[in-house]
């Protein structure tokens, strides 16, 4: 069986400009950060993101990565909106497709299942169709029903953060919710799992059942150990959110020279840069 | 245990009191199902509905686990609330497409039909505000019953028209002939409105201490107050749960000051 094992910056050059991309995680929650890092060190523009967005869609659509963004929503959680995101759509900078959140799982359904729709009554009498033009309803063969038709939502590469994997990219969540990244690594041709630890198949069951066994290396094209990989996002129960990392980043986000601190900080420097920046914050807050 | 911000401790519901158990009465006969509710007061509403009326709903912790139970941070002899189910967003949706959940959202403006926007101010290609978007919204209103939250009643909410139908109001439930729709109340800190067999907007109650006129004077479309009844007030065992059990600390005023 075939060692997926790359480095960061391996993992990520497969990322080509112009591709589409889905970002897995939910909002501020077990987000592939370190990977969306390695994103922004790198050449790589005009993506089409596909996300249930948090930092990840804030911090690609203020470096300007970002031509077309489908979503179900962005938002930071306990902070409900995004400033780089809120900004960026303010300014009329991106191409936008927003549907409801049930929507947005079922056109991950669609491509996953390689369909081209799946019908759904969310979005019917709302303003999400007037919004995206190229969403249609279609008629039941069995009934006078109408459904909307909700369009496949196919990925280049699904990029997603789990608690653990083994070297062929099994993938394991610990936490509550395992979010939608299957769905993301099914809907895609190529899956990056970034994992806080790469551990032995035969450890798998050491930490959760098998209930917790995500899903299947026949999904993983690349597998990348990233302790600390989806910082500042929740990663139960490795770690919860740094709430006050977060609200550093929203203080920052909404201020044009503290942004540029904050990118001189944290943004430009590799992944160990990043880390021990992110330690010296915490020190000069007294915090250990 | 001594309650803060309630400044009748014992004699008189606050305004906030008041809109607690009007969003508990939300629940008088939904039955078994997963109760979403979104805001302070709210969350309060359902908890309290669990507790008296309405022992079957189903709560969540708002993560991923359903409770057997409210929290009980006021009552250190209350049982714990276990854990007696688990659903992880992906379960949500599913739920929601079953029909077996009802939801209070709130909203950043709402029409006289009860089209309701969550999602931006202005034009939709380039908004002026970017809200939070329209979420589970439009699968909200498609799938269950869904009742609207407004913590301040006024004409900037209750506008003639909304910037963007995120939850989806009688008129265009109508006309896309969605059979499960339901829009149940409003509940804001002036009053209770419900729909006529028109669909439109109406007045239900108002609450104690409210002018009539005022829920007219505060609304952007015709509305008319000036028959309609007192809400009610809540009754001691629910002043009690609410201040010593349910929100000792007072979070409500928050929402709604006293």
């Amino acid at each position: 069986m075939s060692d997926k094992r790359v480095s960061i910056e391996e993992a990520v050059a497969t990322i080509e400009s112009r591709m589409t991309i889905g970002i897995g995680g939910w909002g501020s929650r077990r987000k592939p950060m370190a990977l969306v890092r390695e994103i922004l060190r790198r050449d790589i523009t005009d993506l089409t993101v596909v996300a249930f967005g948090g930092p990840d869609v804030g911090l690609l659509a203020a470096a300007g990565r970002i031509r077309r963004l489908v979503y179900g929503f962005v938002s930071l959680d306990s902070i409900p909106l995004d400033p780089l995101f809120t900004r960026a759509r303010e300014r009329g900078d991106l191409e936008i497709e927003e549907y409801d959140e049930g929507m947005f799982v079922t056109g991950l359904r669609a491509a996953a299942s390689r369909l081209d729709f799946l019908p759904i009554l969310a979005g019917l009498g709302s303003d999400v169709l007037p919004a995206n033009p190229r969403l249609r309803t279609v008629a039941s063969p069995y009934s006078d029903a109408q459904y909307v038709a909700m369009p496949a939502l196919p990925l280049d590469v699904a990029l997603v953060h789990v608690n653990r994997a083994d070297a062929q990219g099994n993938a394991q969540y610990l936490g509550p919710d395992p979010y939608f990244d299957d769905l993301f690594a099914m809907a895609a041709t190529r899956t990056i799992v970034s994992t806080e630890k790469v551990i032995p198949t035969s450890a798998l069951l050491d930490e959760g059942s098998f209930h917790t066994l995500l899903f299947s290396r026949i999904y993983a094209s690349a597998v990348v150990e990233a302790p600390g990989g989806a910082h500042f996002t929740t990663c139960a129960p490795d770690y919860e959110r740094d709430e006050a990392f977060q609200k550093h980043y929203v203080a920052s986000a909404k201020d044009p020279s503290a942004w540029a601190e904050f990118e001189r900080t944290f943004l430009q420097t590799d992944e160990a840069g990043y880390r021990s920046a992110v330690a010296q914050f915490h020190a000069d807050r007294g915090e250990s | 245990m001594t309650s803060v911000a309630t400044p009748e401790t014992t004699l008189g519901a606050t305004t906030a009191e008041v809109c607690i158990a009007a969003c508990a009465d939300t629940y008088r006969e939904s039955g078994e199902i997963l109760a979403h509710a979104v805001g302070i007061i709210p969350a309060l509403g359902a908890r309290l509905a669990k507790l008296t009326t309405a022992p079957e709903i189903v709560l969540s912790d708002g993560e991923a686990f359903f409770l057997s139970g409210p929290p009980m941070p006021g009552d250190p002899d209350a049982a714990a609330p276990a854990v007696e189910g688990w659903a992880p967003f992906r379960r949500v949706f599913d739920i929601v497409a079953t029909g077996r959940r009802q939801s209070m959202m709130g909203a950043s403006q709402i029409d006289r039909f009860g089209n309701q926007n969550i999602s931006l101010i202005g034009d939709w290609a380039r908004p002026t505000r970017q809200l939070i978007g329209v979420r589970g919204a439009p699968g909200n209103t498609a799938n269950h019953r869904v009742d609207y939250w407004v913590a301040r009643h006024s004409t900037r909410v209750f506008v003639d028209a909304v910037d963007m139908v995120s939850g989806v109001g009688n008129d265009r439930a109508r006309e896309a002939g969605l059979e499960h729709h339901h829009l149940g109340v409003i509940v804001t800190n002036l009053a209770v409105l419900g729909y006529g067999a028109d669909g439109i907007v109406t007045v239900l109650s108002v609450h104690p201490g409210v002018d009539p006129q005022t829920v007219t004077d505060s609304t952007g479309f015709a509305l008319d107050a000036t028959d309609a009844p007192l809400t009610r007030t809540p009754d001691a065992e629910e002043l009690r749960l609410i201040r010593e059990v349910l929100d000792p600390r007072g979070t409500r005023s928050r929402e709604v000051a006293d």
